[in-house]
């Protein structure tokens, strides 16, 4: 079992209900975020593109962080992925420094967190909030072990990006372009 | 090197820098057993219906809460039609309004002139009484015709039918002359029919899109914005026509980059390449229009190449992008907008959208318009309502008699005293919308506010509307009432209700419950005759077959349409509602009022040197000003940015992120810096900004001076004479680098 989650950057219009749906389905404080919305614009007036991703943890299959926490607190579960015991945790950041993503942040209660992939929802046999409240349902989650799965299907149809592959961590974060 | 999140354009911004407190707002709700590895599993979670009310689109879904009774979350319901499971950013963050710790908590009554929010806290009882005695004078002395209510809430229904009890019809929303009146008027003249809320556009099923200054995705649409994406996903093409490279323009195969104000120029040259070339649908043009010839006479000259010297479109662009809407053909929409009152001409340029929509064939066609059906809901039975001797619409006689709805600035208007008019309103009840971000030019409305003898605000938050009112009345949030049922048009009837996820904090109230109180004091009882709201529903539920027990479990209730008409059969004999019984390329009403009765372009004013046409818009994170001290959608933006090109940035020596004043033809400066933003994405002669903020109430602790009123800069109004629009985009701004008032004279 592999999970990941390819989001489809032509459908994306950069609304950023999958942050507020983030933050409210897994208590993240106001002023914090797992996940984010980049927008870049290229070209001038009026030659332009726009590339709108959705971005969180990369659930590397290489995941750096996992590799440079001391206590442990940082490990591989299910389907690949990346979690923070808390109370393992010692808030030292050496994860926050080592992801070339910027994918996570000292949670006030003194802890590392991030991106879980709502790992709780996925037992449960539901989507990630996000993926389960994107208006353009541009994102496409699940196992790539099975090729039937909604992510195995679209990397299989359409051309996709990871973001910093050259760091080689791996990462299970696919953008259709 | 800076780290990837300096790159965040549009969210997370806060991270460290905004450590507000945040079980203030109560959102540390984990539970005894939760794992300690991130993979919190909530259990015993309860939920209840509602729809939302962060905007108008009244997206159907279900409120969760943790087991203590705290509200976790609002997620859409799969069975509505509106949302189909997924809620927007502002409805996913509805949450955020209930937490909102700068809520409107007591009754207030008004302790020094008007405009200072200053206030005495009031008992609901001596609010109402308040209230009660001063409308009863105002019947006596004036007549309860001059007794207005300004709405746009949910809430509105209820003093809707506390006003027309009292006496008065004179009840409007805003979102009528102030944004989609014009559209309304110009379908009603065309097709017979309006384009009602949601939109009857089947955006699922087109195969070309074509939008106006429409900015999907942008504004959150929840059903539109689903609907464009499926659409994208079926290989449907966009077309959109905007000065500013918005999301929408960014995901279409043509991108018209048009100059402001000219696109009733476009238009019309759309309209003669469809016509010269033929590619209109002949055989619907045939059977279901009038004018058709003199149309075509109309356009004759109106070539690509002469709308090229007024929209600066190349004739090429506008051929190919005419042909793309013809080979979609009838699968074609050109999306009627929401907000489209702009320069004055409005109902004009919608009536040329839709003309072009009757040539392309697509009212009543798969992919373009469908024909919506709604729930037949009886009323709750009451005495029948008096007959008002007066109106608004005394106040304009021979005026605005295409407009079927009442004007707010039409009442606005009527309230300042003059000899000429016949009915002057002495009291209003504000629900629900924030008038001094709402209707344009503020120094006329403050005027009509101060020859006011009473004005009630009913609102959730402390909005500025709030420091003019005389009595304030708390509303609690939608997450802890009743409202009257959802029955919206739609592919398939349905209905919705929205019931109490919880108490409501402090000491705030429903409408429902205010107005019967009222209703009371005012000896108007007999029209508020349940004993409760649920046994109201549950009467109304019980005449569509349903109850209240069943809604309460189901949310959502959709109906079979009564008939397979959804779009018109092939060859259908179909009677319009016009004066001819055909969809009018050429207007009878129109020609009757002495409008011209097929659009004309005329030009527009164009900004002075150093000055750029103030165009607005939305952000897909923010309702209006309603949403701009919510926790959550703050945290998303929390202020917005004038948006200038590069090239005017160099000239002025702006850097990006700099903050800076604006200031209007008219010496408006803005009372707040915004941010410049300085992007490729709009064209030099326009800046453009985020409707909603700048913010003046410090009550507002989080929207208090965060970014620019775009409203205190449209002081200039170009009216609609068709219907009475107020179009808003006439305006013109400069930069300032001081506040107003600390400038040295050079």
């Amino acid at each position: 079992m592999r999970y990941a989650m390819a989001i489809d950057t032509k459908k994306c219009v950069g609304c950023s209900d999958c942050v507020v749906a983030c933050q409210t389905e897994n208590d993240v404080p106001i002023g914090y975020c797992r996940d984010w919305v980049v927008e870049v614009t290229n070209g001038t007036y009026p030659q332009l593109e726009i590339e709108i991703r959705s971005e969180r943890c990369n659930q590397c299959s290489n995941a750096p962080c996992v590799r440079c926490c001391p206590t442990g607190a940082s490990h591989i579960a299910d389907g690949g992925i990346v979690l923070v015991t808390e109370n393992k945790c010692i808030g030292c950041g050496a994860c926050i420094n080592s992801c070339p993503y910027d994918a996570r942040y000292s949670h006030p209660d003194g802890y590392v967190d991030k991106c879980t992939f709502c790992i709780q929802r996925i037992r449960k046999g539901l989507e990630p909030a996000c993926v389960a409240t994107c208006p353009t349902k541009c994102m496409y989650f699940g196992d790539l072990d099975d090729p039937n799965s909604p992510v195995s299907k679209m990397l299989k149809i359409r051309k996709y990006t990871t973001l910093i592959p050259e760091a080689g961590t791996e990462p299970q974060l696919y953008f259709l372009m | 090197m800076a780290s990837r999140r300096d790159f965040i354009k549009i969210s997370g911004l806060g991270i460290g820098g905004l450590a507000v407190s945040a079980s203030a707002y109560g959102f540390y709700k984990t539970l005894a057993d939760t794992p300690p590895d991130g993979t919190k599993l909530k259990i015993n979670v309860t939920r209840t219906p509602t729809y939302c009310e962060i905007c108008f689109w009244k997206c159907a879904g279900w409120v969760y809460k943790n087991e203590d009774g705290s509200i976790w979350k609002v997620v859409g319901n799969d069975e509505d039609q509106h949302s189909n499971g997924r809620f927007c950013p502002r409805g996913t963050g509805g949450p955020g309004m209930y937490y909102d710790e700068d809520r409107l908590k007591t009754p207030l009554i008004r302790t020094e002139e008007r405009g200072k929010q200053s206030f005495r806290e009031a008992s609901w009882d001596e609010a109402f009484d308040y209230i009660a005695d001063k409308m009863k004078r105002i019947a006596e002395e004036y007549g309860p015709e001059c007794f207005a209510l300004l709405t746009h809430g949910s809430g509105g229904d209820y003093f809707g039918t506390l006003i027309k009890a009292f006496g008065s019809s004179s009840i409007a929303a805003p979102s009528y002359a102030q944004c989609r009146g014009p559209r309304e008027v110009a379908f009603q003249t065309t097709f017979g029919e309006g384009v009602g809320s949601p939109e009857r556009i089947d955006i699922r099923d087109t195969r070309c899109l074509v939008l106006i200054g429409s900015h999907l995705g942008e504004n959150m649409h929840n059903g539109q914005v689903q609907e464009m994406s499926d659409a994208i996903d079926k290989g449907a093409s966009i077309i959109t026509v905007d000065p500013r490279f918005s999301i929408a323009a960014s995901k279409s195969k043509f991108w018209l980059p048009i100059k402001p104000a000219t696109d009733i120029a476009l238009l019309l040259a759309w309209i003669h390449v469809l016509i010269y070339e033929e590619s209109y649908d002949k055989e619907y043009v045939e059977k279901y229009t009038f004018g058709f010839e003199q149309l075509k006479a109309h356009v004759k000259n109106m070539t690509p190449e002469w709308a090229y010297g007024i929209t600066t479109i190349k004739p090429e662009l506008i051929r190919e992008s005419a042909r793309e809407m013809a080979n979609a053909s009838p699968s074609v929409i050109i999306h009627p907008g929401r907000h489209v009152t702009w320069y004055g001409d409005d109902t004009q340029r919608l009536r040329a959208m839709a003309i072009l929509n009757a040539l392309l064939g697509s009212w009543g066609r798969r992919g373009g318009y469908y024909v919506p059906e709604k729930v037949d809901l009886p009323s709750w039975p009451h005495p029948p309502f008096p007959t008002p001797s007066r109106s608004w619409k005394d106040a304009f006689p021979d005026q605005f008699n295409l407009a079927y709805e009442t004007l707010a600035s039409g009442i606005c208007d009527a309230t300042v005293p003059t000899l000429s008019k016949a009915c002057n309103f002495k009291g209003w009840i504000v629900n629900g919308t924030n008038l001094l971000k709402t209707i344009p030019d503020r120094r006329k409305l403050i005027e009509a506010i101060q020859n006011l003898e009473l004005m009630v605000v009913v609102d959730t938050m402390p909005m500025e509307v709030t420091g003019w009112a005389d009595v304030v009345l708390p509303e609690c949030t939608y997450l802890e009432r009743y409202d009257s049922v959802r029955v919206s048009p739609h592919r398939k009837p349905a209905v919705a209700l929205r019931m109490p996820a919880t108490e409501p904090l402090y000491n705030s109230k429903p409408a429902s419950w205010m107005a019967k109180e009222l209703a009371k004091r005012l000896g108007l009882e007999d029209y508020f005759s349940w004993n409760s709201i649920e046994e109201m529903l549950d009467w109304q539920f019980k005449q569509i077959g349903t109850s209240l027990e069943e809604m309460k479990k189901i949310g959502v209730k959709t109906y079979e349409r009564s008939y397979d008409d959804l779009y018109f059969y092939p060859g259908q004999d179909v009677e319009f509602f016009t004066n001819t019984g055909k969809i009018e390329l050429y207007s009878t009403d129109l020609a009757n009022e002495g409008f011209d009765p097929i659009p004309v372009y005329t030009p527009h004013e164009e900004p002075p040197e150093g000055y750029y046409r103030l165009n607005y818009g939305r952000a897909p994170m923010h309702t209006f000003s309603r949403t701009a001290n919510n926790p959550n959608l703050t945290d998303l933006m929390g202020e917005n940015a004038v948006w200038i090109n590069p090239k005017v940035a160099k000239i002025w020596g702006i850097t990006n992120g700099q903050y800076l004043y604006l200031e209007n033809q008219d010496g408006i400066r803005s009372t707040f810096p915004v941010k410049a933003r300085v992007t490729e994405r709009i064209r030099w002669d326009s800046v453009f900004m985020v409707h909603g903020f700048g913010h003046d109430n410090k009550k507002l602790s989080r929207a208090h001076g965060s970014g620019a009123s775009d409203s205190e800069l449209i002081s200039r109004v170009h009216m609609d004479p068709i219907m009475g629009g107020t179009g808003m985009r006439g305006n013109f701004v400069t930069f300032k680098f001081e506040p107003a008032g600390e400038e040295v004279a050079s």
